[in-house]
């Protein structure tokens, strides 16, 4: 097992990926593959007799699965790029640099899976085109500004990731002279989802009183900064842990190491935020009986759970805390996010209730299947990975 | 029908009112900074019109339902309460709905014996769009589909804009505008205070119908001083109720009528204040939290909360233009040192 952290010094990082190979069709890749035909034919049903006829979306809660988990949770997950850019490229962390080609391929699907689902849930989506149109634009709409920066960043995402193209398929002239303006797109790629990702949480701001005071506050969007950073520094420590063992890599030890500290300070500030926040707007009795109780608990001792499982600094070095930490994250910020967008909603004039229906849930199924058919496709036949060794380039 | 709507009003009242409680102590409790990022409430509308709608004065008679299914070409709703095998179905909307734009809702306590009372009485809530002086739904609208006229102050939408993305419908505070779910093509649908009938110097068709004038058209703030001289009535007064347009314009001149006062109103107004104030206001001798109204409300409109937050953020784009600077100023360095930017 090598630590690649002498890397960062090599003149010249050409061959530093490569494609892993291996056989493209296995089961994992045939059963997403059947998962993405499942959606497909139930996007027949919603696209031939409307929203309601697949799901259990009503006017108490027109924002289902849909929106909270494949858009605002998806795009979250799409933040892989946006932190190991702003490590390597704006903090000059170069010892991070192998970690961001699979980063940034992560948030490519993200995001673009992110706008394929916006596709499913809009009720009048063959108007979407007028989002991009300033005689439509209405600037004070959050959900606007969201939108164009998402659209403008997928865009950035795409040049980022080009460089994996043009590798692939010997275009080096091309590669070499995208390479001299690419530090533009990367500030851009480090602006726009530091935009989206706290709009995300002003999105919730109008609600008022139809949000439970757990979760109701202006802090709202440096809340949903901070999860969309802790959940792509727990991506990265995640996928690498898990790739390192699916793939049979080394694990890059030492930067996933100091990578889980930032990931630790990221989840520490997240929480005391919370409760100071809580504190300030004399909510803290919230906590024992508003809408959503519950949940609030369930994510605050995930994040808590996240925090604890690397607190010691050597446990950072073994890939089962890494993965157990990571996850709990993850899971912390999924359900933070839930509870914002679902959770915690107080629809205006009941009742109203929302579980999502099978078909519902089979098509999030189906779009997150086409992620992991893509990620596969993309690793084993692009240089994303970091080389091993010279044998396999 | 009034057992089952007595749950459903015991229940969302529950709920109303823990969730107005909760938003009220969350504005009381804000932190001076956050007040900080609010923007100005907007002002009443030039021209502002609306209804008044008097729950003393309302009968039940539903008059208004039909009526504003027939000026806008809604389609008849088949309400949970009808037997699927009825083949006599008629018009039964509970609430609004994509095909209701307007519904009377009653509130029913004990016996329900006594109109307009609190304890074992019954009352009317009339549930339209209110057409906030600083609404929500405009606000939200990424491609201006809901739009606010700068004259009249009536919030409109326009389908051929609407992407159906739904935000007004998870935004707007009273639950109003709806998406049709049922049909491939669904349309967002909300009371546009019949603007194509005042076009015509016409009544909208709810004011037009009531019997009783318990609906009443006019300029808002004419509703706003006939609600202040309704609700210092004392039990026992006579009092004029004027019927249609309050000032007689629009659709014609029509007989008012004397009534004794019953039961004592409310001082509240529900509308003058709520959430920076609506263009359609309601006066009840009942209470407006037993009406299913949010209460303890803030007297300014969310928007001015969350335009707040985005506007101090990004004013002219100056901002992110500074901090867009600054970042491309690091990755060049950055990228330069590391040879490979990838
Ligand atoms: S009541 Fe709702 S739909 Fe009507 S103007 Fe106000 S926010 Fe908009
Ligand atoms: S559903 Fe239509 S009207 Fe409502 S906010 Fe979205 S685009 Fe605007
Ligand atoms: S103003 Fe027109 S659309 Fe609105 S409730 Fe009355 S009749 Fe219906």
């Amino acid at each position: 097992m090598t630590s690649l952290a002498s890397h960062d010094t090599a003149p010249s990082a050409h061959h530093d990926h490569a494609p892993v190979g291996g056989r493209l069709i296995t089961v994992p890749f045939l059963i997403a593959l059947a998962f993405v035909a499942i959606a497909g034919f139930i996007l027949v049903q919603r696209f031939a007799h409307g929203i309601g006829a697949v799901s259990n979306l009503s006017d108490g809660y027109p924002w289902g699965i849909w929106v909270a988990i494949d858009v605002v949770i998806g795009s979250a997950f799409g933040c892989a790029g946006y932190v190991m850019a702003l490590l390597v490229y704006i903090l000059n962390r170069g010892e991070y640099h192998a970690m961001v080609r699979p980063a940034v391929m992560a948030s490519l699907f993200g995001y673009g899976l992110a706008g394929a689902a916006v596709l499913v849930d809009l009720g009048r989506y063959w108007n979407f085109y007028h989002m991009m149109m300033p005689s439509y634009a209405q600037p004070n709409s959050v959900m606007l500004e969201v939108g164009l920066c998402v659209a403008t960043y997928t865009i950035v995402l795409i040049l980022e990731f080009a460089p994996a193209f043009l590798e692939r398929f010997g275009m080096h002239d091309a590669r070499r002279k995208l390479s001299k303006i690419l530090f533009f797109f990367i500030a851009l790629g480090v602006l726009l989802p530091t935009m989206h990702q706290s709009s995300l949480g002003t999105m919730m701001v109008i609600l008022g009183h139809k949000l439970s005071p757990l979760w109701q506050t202006q802090m709202l969007p440096v809340f949903f900064l901070t999860t969309a950073v802790l959940m792509g520094f727990a991506i990265v420590v995640w996928e690498s842990v898990l790739s390192a063992l699916g793939f049979r890599r080394p694990m890059e030890t030492a930067e996933l190491a100091r990578l889980s500290g930032l990931m630790v300070y990221a989840g520490l500030a997240f929480v005391v935020l919370r409760f100071v926040d809580l504190a300030v707007r004399g909510q803290l009795g919230a906590m024992f009986g508003a809408h959503g109780t519950v949940m609030f608990w369930v994510e605050t001792l995930l994040m808590i759970g996240g925090i604890a499982a690397i607190l010691p600094v050597a446990s950072r070095r073994r890939g089962k805390a890494l993965f157990v930490s990571s996850s709990l994250f993850l899971a912390g910020g999924i359900v933070y996010r839930l509870n914002v967008y679902i959770v915690g909603l107080i629809p205006a004039v009941g009742p109203w209730t929302y579980f999502p229906s099978l078909s519902e849930i089979l098509i999030t199924v189906g779009i997150f299947s086409l992620e992991v058919v893509l990620y596969l496709v993309f690793v084993k036949k692009l240089p994303v990975m970091h080389a091993v060794s010279t044998k396999h380039g | 029908m009034s057992v089952s709507r007595r749950n459903f009003l015991k229940r969302a009242v529950k709920g109303g009112a823990a969730a107005a409680a909760a938003a009220c102590t969350t504005v009381a409790g804000a932190p001076e900074p956050a007040n900080a990022l609010q923007r100005e409430p907007k002002p009443l509308a030039p021209e502002a019109v609306g209804l008044l709608y008097d729950s003393t004065l309302c009968i039940g008679c539903k008059a208004c339902m039909s009526a504003c299914k027939e000026s806008n070409h809604m389609p008849q709703e088949v309400g949970p309460d009808q037997p699927w095998n009825d083949t006599r179905q008629w018009d039964t909307p509970v609430e609004l709905s994509a095909k209701t734009l307007n519904v009377i809702k009653v509130y029913t306590d004990g016996n329900a014996t006594q109109k307009d009372h609190e304890k074992d009485g019954f009352a009317f809530l009339k549930r339209q769009c209110l057409h906030c002086t600083d609404p929500s739904c405009v606000s939200v609208c990424p491609v201006s589909a809901m739009t606010k006229d700068k004259t009249s102050g009536i919030v409109s939408h326009n389908p051929d804009a609407c992407i159906g993305c739904r935000y007004c419908v998870l935004s707007c505070p009273f639950g109003v505008p709806k998406y049709d779910y049922n049909d491939a093509f669904g349309q967002i649908h909300k009371c546009q205070l019949c603007k194509h009938k005042l076009a015509e110097n016409q009544l909208p068709g709810c004011a037009d119908v009531c019997p009783t004038g318990a609906t009443l058209f006019g300029k808002t703030p004419d509703l706003l001083a006939e609600a202040k001289r309704r609700t210092a009535l004392k039990p026992g007064e006579y009092a004029h109720y004027p019927r249609g347009d309050i000032n007689g314009h629009v659709g014609g001149a029509r007989d008012g009528h004397e009534k004794r006062v019953e039961v004592a109103y409310q001082s509240h107004i529900y509308g003058e204040r709520e959430l920076g104030g609506t263009q359609c206001l309601s006066v009840s001798a009942v209470p407006f939290d037993k009406l299913n109204l949010p209460t303890n409300v803030p007297e300014y409109g969310y928007p001015t909360l969350s335009e707040g937050i985005q506007h101090t953020l990004y004013a002219g784009m100056v901002g992110p233009a500074a901090v867009l600077g600054g970042l491309v100023y690091f990755a060049h360095r950055n990228t330069k040192d590391q040879h490979d930017p990838d």
